[in-house]
């Protein structure tokens, strides 16, 4: 027969596949011309980017830029390492606090028996459709009534709820085997240790993904800086970014500024996306709604 | 551990059996994440809910409205009825679940091919949506920048399309257009990564099956095994296309560099919240619409589970 159905996920290249390489490979290939452009603009020169008709990719590559953005972020009085700073500071308390948080309420919402369990699973499951911006609003007055404008609290806890990241690791847990959990209970372990020394180790994937998740979520987040914080040594480096394209916008010098700035926003998202995703796939085959 | 201790001491003192017991740490272990949960989507629900019936400045306590701010929402917003919900319509329609096919072909593809390239070429596919809304305004700015030096400009000068550049970002005829070209372009997000995983976690005894009942091609396998097969991945990367489509909505306001964007063009309901929340402070109003905007998503999203929801 010459049916090829069955060829999900084939061992050996065969000439069936040609046809998917053929779509594939120019899509990705426009997918990617954006991202190309970035790391090609950030690396101008001025006479190249000042060049016409423009060249889209980089004839000599320089660092002037990056060195620029470094000086101009001086020159305004707040160095560009505070912005930074200020960014690491509050995606790596956030990736902490979220991997906690969701860590415990994964485990209780997948192995604990207690009333109320499937309500709070469900509501989670439906604020899987919650769009921040919308409520951008009253979080704010939340955040004046809860006495925490203008401080890094206010950075974090607002992205700290964060649904698909209890589904998924709950969606994780469930494929464990109960009976793991029931020994261990039976040894006389608390939950604390149970998820210690058993669950936590077993569920490394999904915890990556939610790290990854919660970093991208942070990292890139501009809402907190422009509605909750007033203090401008406080604020992140994505937002110091959005002030620096908004006010260079037909300087052609400020487009490789601008540039080099988004490299430094995009690099670690890629670096730390391409260093788990094997655990983001294990994590993603786990994630079906029931 | 000195909670753990705690748990043991606060249950010796209340008398609690060893199932209150369990119960109790069930309800510390869940109690953060609830907490967080409350405070920052309940909550803000809750208040945008109680907020949309009242005329609110954000200076004077809110004044009860009853319905005032749904009726001037229909009746003497010109602005909404004329371009924001035909542009949330029509910009929701085309990114949520056109984001959505591509994301499964895609993925139905990437499942046909060797384990090696596939890892490569999804990493591209997943790479946009990563980039961040900053990034994607540089970018797609300096791409569709009004001047000749625009590249798009440059391109369509130098080959004589055009005889002038276009004012792609400030001409209402074209942002829309952009904003969803932007927008699909950056749709393969997390949905896009749970269907490949659903489609390659498809068991391959099902299609062996499904050849002796007498499936004949590739789309009868589609549609007979692996959708069937994987609708809960299906669900979830509905859910996240529509969630991914509105929250990528602000693109508009920073494409264009103004909200509201030229003549409306590329308004959508998020960035009518943000214009009369945070510029015009009528909370009570821009409460009502962040409503109408939960309603859409939800109304979206409630689709998805018509298609692929399970029975209860």
């Amino acid at each position: 027969m010459s049916l090829q159905g069955t060829q999900i996920n084939p061992k050996r290249f065969h000439r069936s596949q040609l046809k998917f390489y053929l779509i594939l490979i120019p899509i990705a290939a426009v997918m990617m011309l954006p991202i190309l452009y970035i790391f090609s603009q950030a690396l101008k020169p001025l006479d190249e980017l000042m060049l016409f008709p423009p060249r889209f990719l980089v004839q000599k590559p320089t660092l002037r830029n990056l060195e620029m953005l470094v000086r101009t972020a001086t020159e305004t009085g707040i160095p560009l390492t505070v912005y930074l700073f200020n960014s690491v500071v509050v995606a790596s308390v956030a990736i902490t606090l979220n991997l906690t948080m969701t860590m415990l309420a994964g485990y209780a919402l997948s192995k604990k028996h207690f009333k109320g369990r499937d309500t709070i699973f469900k509501i989670n499951q439906a604020a899987l459709m919650f769009v921040p911006i919308a409520v951008a609003i009253p979080t704010f007055l939340v955040i004046v009534n809860a006495n925490i404008l203008d401080t890094y609290i206010a950075h974090i806890l607002p992205l700290l709820a964060m649904p698909v990241g209890v589904f998924l690791i709950k969606q994780f847990i469930d494929q464990l085997p109960n009976e793991i959990i029931e020994a261990a209970r039976i040894d006389g372990a608390t939950d604390l240790h149970i998820i210690r020394k058993i669950v936590v180790p077993l569920t490394k994937p999904a915890l990556a993904t939610v790290a990854i998740l919660t970093f991208q979520a942070t990292w890139s987040n501009l809402i907190t800086s422009q509605f909750y914080i007033n203090t401008d040594v406080k604020k992140t480096f994505a937002f110091y970014m959005s002030t620096l394209t908004s006010t260079v916008e037909f300087s052609v010098a400020g487009q490789g500024l601008a540039a080099a700035a988004g490299l430094i926003m995009f690099i670690p998202n890629l670096v730390i996306f391409i260093v788990m995703q094997s655990n983001v796939m294990d994590t993603m085959s786990h994630s079906g709604v029931k | 551990m000195s909670n753990v201790k705690l748990i043991d001491r606060l249950a010796k003192w209340l008398h609690l059996s060893d199932r209150a017991k369990d119960r109790l740490s069930s309800w510390l272990l869940i109690l953060p994440y609830v907490f967080i949960f409350a405070g920052f989507i309940i909550i803000p629900i809750l208040i945008a809910f109680s907020l949309s019936f009242t005329y609110y400045d954000a200076i004077n306590p809110p004044e009860f409205a009853g319905m005032q701010n749904y009726v001037f929402m229909v009746t003497g917003d010109e602005q909404f009825v004329k371009n924001i919900i035909p542009n949330t319509l029509k910009y929701a329609l085309i990114v949520g679940p056109g984001g959505f096919a591509l994301s499964f072909f895609m993925a139905w593809m990437l499942s046909q091919i060797q384990a090696t390239p596939r890892k490569y070429l999804s990493l591209l596919l997943y790479a946009p949506s990563m980039v961040g809304a900053i990034l994607v305004t540089i970018l797609w700015r300096s791409l569709f920048n009004g001047s000749e030096s625009g590249y798009i400009n440059a391109f369509l000068l130098d080959n004589d399309f055009i005889e002038a550049p276009i004012q792609f970002l400030q001409s209402p005829e074209y942002l829309l257009n952009i904003m969803i070209i932007v927008s699909l372009w950056s749709s393969m997000g997390i949905g896009f990564l749970a269907m490949l995983a659903g489609i390659l976690n498809v068991n391959p005894e099902l299609y062996e099956a499904g050849r002796i009942d007498g499936i004949k091609n590739r789309f009868q396998e589609i549609f007979y095994i692996t959708i069937p097969s994987m609708k809960p991945q299906m669900l979830f990367g509905a859910v996240m296309a529509v969630v991914g489509a509105f929250n990528m909505g602000e693109i508009g306001v920073l494409l264009s560099g103004v909200n509201p964007t030229p003549q409306y063009s590329g308004s959508l309901i998020v960035n009518h919240v943000a214009d009369y929340g945070f510029l015009r402070y009528e909370m009570g109003y821009a409460s009502a619409l962040s409503v109408v905007l939960f309603i859409v998503v939800y109304a979206f999203s409630r689709f998805g589970h018509l298609l692929f929801g399970s029975d209860d």
